[in-house]
């Protein structure tokens, strides 16, 4: 019998995480995956809450999630394939061509 | 049982996260990322949703991680320089970060009374399978948002063929 708060807890500390290693990383490939790892802690919520209401709604939104990650995880790395054609480089701090 | 089940992988998670936060070469992100996405397939096991613990390890741990370690290693990514970060990310986000941690640490442990126990099971009250429930649903009242999903991943796929593409 675990409570389904310290479920909910464990979402909310890997979400801070994600949220943290969003912001101190300058590789775009790992910030890429700290958002993956935000999704993910959404998605144990989710199945936390689907769990209390005996439903299976909640799962089924994670099934959706699931699919709309992949298929961003998909884009998004070839958008990182041909920025770095581009700019040569994976650091965030040197694509900055609409700042100037 | 749950508890244990429950410490063991949850600590194991916020473990491979951090451990994903600190190092610094991208394939060691990618691999502690694995571990994460491991440890939560066994927590939604233990949630009772055994459709999603096997789709989490084959869509995420199995595809998408794949993925992001071609990707590194395509890309021959090295180490990351440390640099300052941006201004506004140590003003406004890691306080901003912390309150939502904080934040929602006290409103779950305020009604923990009234958000109830979880009990160990695979099945929801014996009677039918969790994947029926979900394919019955899926298939029923949802067939239209899981057929443009269908739609959503094909443009996906292409539009990952046309970004990838030598000429740009």
């Amino acid at each position: 019998m675990v409570p389904t708060s310290y479920y909910l807890i464990l979402g909310a500390v890997l979400f801070c995480i994600g949220i943290a290693s969003f912001l101190i990383r300058r590789n775009i490939i790992t910030i890429f995956m700290s958002i993956e790892l935000m999704l993910n802690a959404v998605n144990l919520t989710f199945v936390a809450f689907a769990h209390m209401w005996g439903q299976v709604a909640g799962q089924i939104f994670v099934f959706f999630v699931m699919v709309v990650a992949a298929a961003e995880a998909a884009v998004g790395l070839a958008i990182i394939i041909a920025l770095f054609r581009v700019r040569q480089t994976l650091n965030v701090d040197q694509v900055n061509l609409l700042k100037n | 049982m749950q508890i244990a089940l429950f410490t063991i992988f949850g600590l194991l998670a916020v473990i491979a996260a951090l451990n994903m936060l600190l190092q610094r070469h991208p394939i060691n992100s990618a691999l502690s990322l694995v571990v994460v996405m491991m440890s939560l397939a066994v927590l939604y096991w233990s949630l009772g949703a055994e459709f999603l613990a096997a789709a989490q390890i084959i869509v995420y741990a199995g595809a998408v991680m794949v993925l992001f370690v071609f990707v590194v290693m395509l890309l021959n990514a090295g180490e990351e320089q440390r640099t300052k970060g941006s201004k506004i990310a140590s003003i406004a986000g890691f306080p901003g970060a912390a309150a939502i941690f904080c934040l929602l640490t006290f409103i779950f442990l305020k009604n923990r009374a009234a958000l109830g126990n979880t009990q160990l099971s695979g099945l929801y009250n014996g009677a039918e399978s969790n994947l029926t429930r979900i394919a019955h649903a899926l298939f029923t009242n949802l067939l239209l948002p899981f057929e443009v999903t269908s739609v959503l991943v094909l443009v996906a796929i292409l539009g990952a063929v046309v970004l990838a593409r030598k000429e740009l």
